[in-house]
Order: C-alpha cells, then structure tokens, then sequence
C-alpha cells in the first residue's frame, strides 16, 4: 500500500521524522526564546534632575519583570517547549506502539493548544516591546529603548527566536493533524473493504 | 438524526463566532471619548494604539471567514482545508486578542518603572467600551477552539473516535 500505515508501525516512517525534526527545532526555539529573555536585565545610572550645578543621579533597573507581558512570554514558553520535549521523548521511546484513534487525536489537540498559545504569547510580546522603543504621544508614554539600548536588543533576540517557535508549532500542528487524517483514511479503507 | 445535529449544532457555534467577531469589530471601532482638562482637549480613539489596529483587523478577517464557511456545503471536499484555516484564523485571534490585552493593560494600570501614566483615569467610557470589545474577542476565540474541534471531527470519520 502507498499510503503509510501509522497504526501498524509506530515509528521510522516518513511523516515520523519529520514531526521529530520540526519538535526538535521547536523546542530549542522556544527554550532560547524563555532563557534569553528570564535574563534580560540592564542597570544603568541616569542623570534625572540636576540642582544648581549638582547632577542628581539615579539606578535605573530595566528587567523583564516589569511587564506582565513577557512574564507571559516567559511562562508560555517554557510550557511550549516542555511540551515539546514530552512529545520528543514519547516519540523516541514507543517506537513500537500503535498509535490507535484517542492517541492521535489526543496529540494533534495538545499541539493545536500549544501552537496557539505560543503564538498568543509572542504577539502579546511584540506589542508590548513595540511600545517601549517607539513610545505613544497620543498616550504620554516614553520610549524606553533609547536607555536601555541591551535591555532591547536582547528582548528582540528572544522575539525572534519565538516567532520561529510560533512558524514551527504550527508546523507541527499541521503534520499532527494530517498524520489524524491519514490515519482515519487508512482505517475507515480497512473497514469497508471487510 | 445524530448527523442533522452534529452539522446544526457546528452551524449554530459559526454562527455565534461570527456575532462575536462581529461585535468585537463593532465595539472597538465605535471606541472615541473626547476628554478635556484646562485648555487641551484630547481624543481617545482605537487608532492610536497599533495593538488596538491589529485587534481590528484580525476580526474583521474572522469575520469575513466565518460568514464564508456559513455557507460552505455539507458534502465539499474544502472541508479539509477549513480544518487548516481553523486552525490559522484560531491562532490569529489569540494572538490578536493577547496583544490587545497585553496593550489595555498597561493603559489601565501604567508601568511605574517606564514613567507611563495609566490613561483609563481620563477617558473612562473610552476604557470600558475597549474592555466590552475584548469580551467579545475572548467569546469569539472560545467558540473558535470549539469549532477547531468539531471541524476535525466532520473530516476524520465519525466511527474512528467511538473505537478505542
């Protein structure tokens, strides 16, 4: 038969690298993407006012903390990623397993949520940052990033590296749900033949 | 029997998403106060917010797709491909919706440590109407990951979830 047969052998077919290969990247992609920005802090000494002739100085921190969004992203990704490590680890080590109906589908829904929210979490993100290196004058508010120039460069680091999170998650979702449909077809073919 | 419901039941869930969506849109593009404090007047309005615009759009696709795939019938063969869009339109409006919530939140309570003032102090009504429209985002996408599900189970055949 041409069509691959997903509940006869679990493992070393065609779509089961593939799907291994892209959790791999999607998983280092979205494991740099917490890490990088869990250690995002800058300290820097600003003039704010001087008196007279005597420049008043203050210790500015910039950390990620300071803004519930990428406590989010940070959160968010590290969920995504250990999902995608326990995916990572089921593949490699029930090679021999039939992947029958609820198991299938059960993955293809747990990579649809973690698709979302990683995707939820990077455009949160996004926004956010948008915010602080262009400020808002309708709203009053600074731009943050003409400071802070590290604070931001590492912030778009981890940006980027979850945004290529977010492309392979929904790759992933993808070759999940075609695996569910190839899977069906297989079966409901056996089915009516007998 | 089973069938006429399941296929009413994945129409009716469309149909609301699409309500929803709806509003959201509608809701949000209707948002303008108009606050005054001494001399300078300024408008509050959804667009100078850029996650507020990306709100917008994103619904109005919803929108648009769901009034589409109303209509799409029952035998197709585009099913499979609504259960891909479903799935893209669903991470569209997470998305949408979690940088609009991300955004009004720092409207609402300001970011001591950038110096950014909250706003909602000045332009309630302004405040409230972006939190009504969120609302109905928050509906939209719940009925959305509903309608993922149920698409998955219009193309996969029925019998293959009731064997285990």
């Amino acid at each position: 038969m041409a069509r691959e047969k997903i509940v006869v052998a679990g493992g070393s077919t065609k779509s089961w690298k593939l799907l291994l290969g892209l959790r791999i990247f999607a998983f280092m992609a979205t494991l740099a993407a917490a890490i990088v920005m869990s250690l995002n802090k800058e300290t820097k000494t600003l003039v704010v006012a001087t008196i007279g002739t005597l420049p008043i100085k203050a210790t500015l921190t910039a950390k990620f903390q300071d803004t519930p969004a990428f406590v989010f992203f940070v959160i968010a990704n590290v969920m995504v990623s250990f999902h995608n490590l326990l995916m990572i680890v089921l593949q490699i080590f029930s090679r021999k397993l039939e992947y029958k109906g609820v198991r299938l589908l059960s993955i293809a829904i747990l990579d649809m949520l973690n698709a979302t929210l990683v995707s939820a979490a990077a455009n949160a993100a996004v926004f956010v940052a948008e915010l602080g290196k262009n400020g808002n004058k309708h709203a009053k508010w600074n731009k943050v990033c003409d400071r802070f120039a590290t604070y931001c460069d590492h912030g778009a680091g981890a940006l980027i590296a979850a945004f290529a999170g977010v492309l392979l998650m929904l790759l992933v979702s993808s070759v999940s749900i075609s695996r569910l449909l190839i899977n069906s077809k297989h079966l409901s073919t056996t089915t009516t033949v007998v | 029997m089973v069938k006429l419901t399941q296929r009413l039941g994945g129409l009716v869930l469309r149909f609301a998403a699409f309500c929803a969506a709806l509003g959201a849109v509608i809701a949000m593009i209707t948002s303008r106060e108009r606050s005054s404090f001494f001399v300078i007047s300024l408008v509050a309005k959804y667009s100078d917010l850029a996650a507020f615009k990306y709100f917008v759009i994103a619904n109005a696709i919803v929108t648009v797709y769901s009034f589409l795939v109303l209509f799409l019938p029952k035998e197709s063969l585009l099913w499979k491909f609504v259960v891909v869009l479903d799935l893209m339109v669903t991470m569209l409006l997470t998305s949408s919706l979690s940088a609009a919530v991300a955004v009004a939140q720092v409207g609402k309570r300001g970011n001591a440590n950038a110096g950014w003032l909250p706003i909602c102090g000045q332009v309630p009504r302004f405040c409230d109407q972006i939190t009504g429209a969120l609302i109905a985002g928050l509906v939209a996408l719940v009925l959305y990951v509903f309608l993922l599900i149920f698409s998955i189970h219009h193309v996969v055949d029925p019998f293959l979830l009731r064997k285990s």
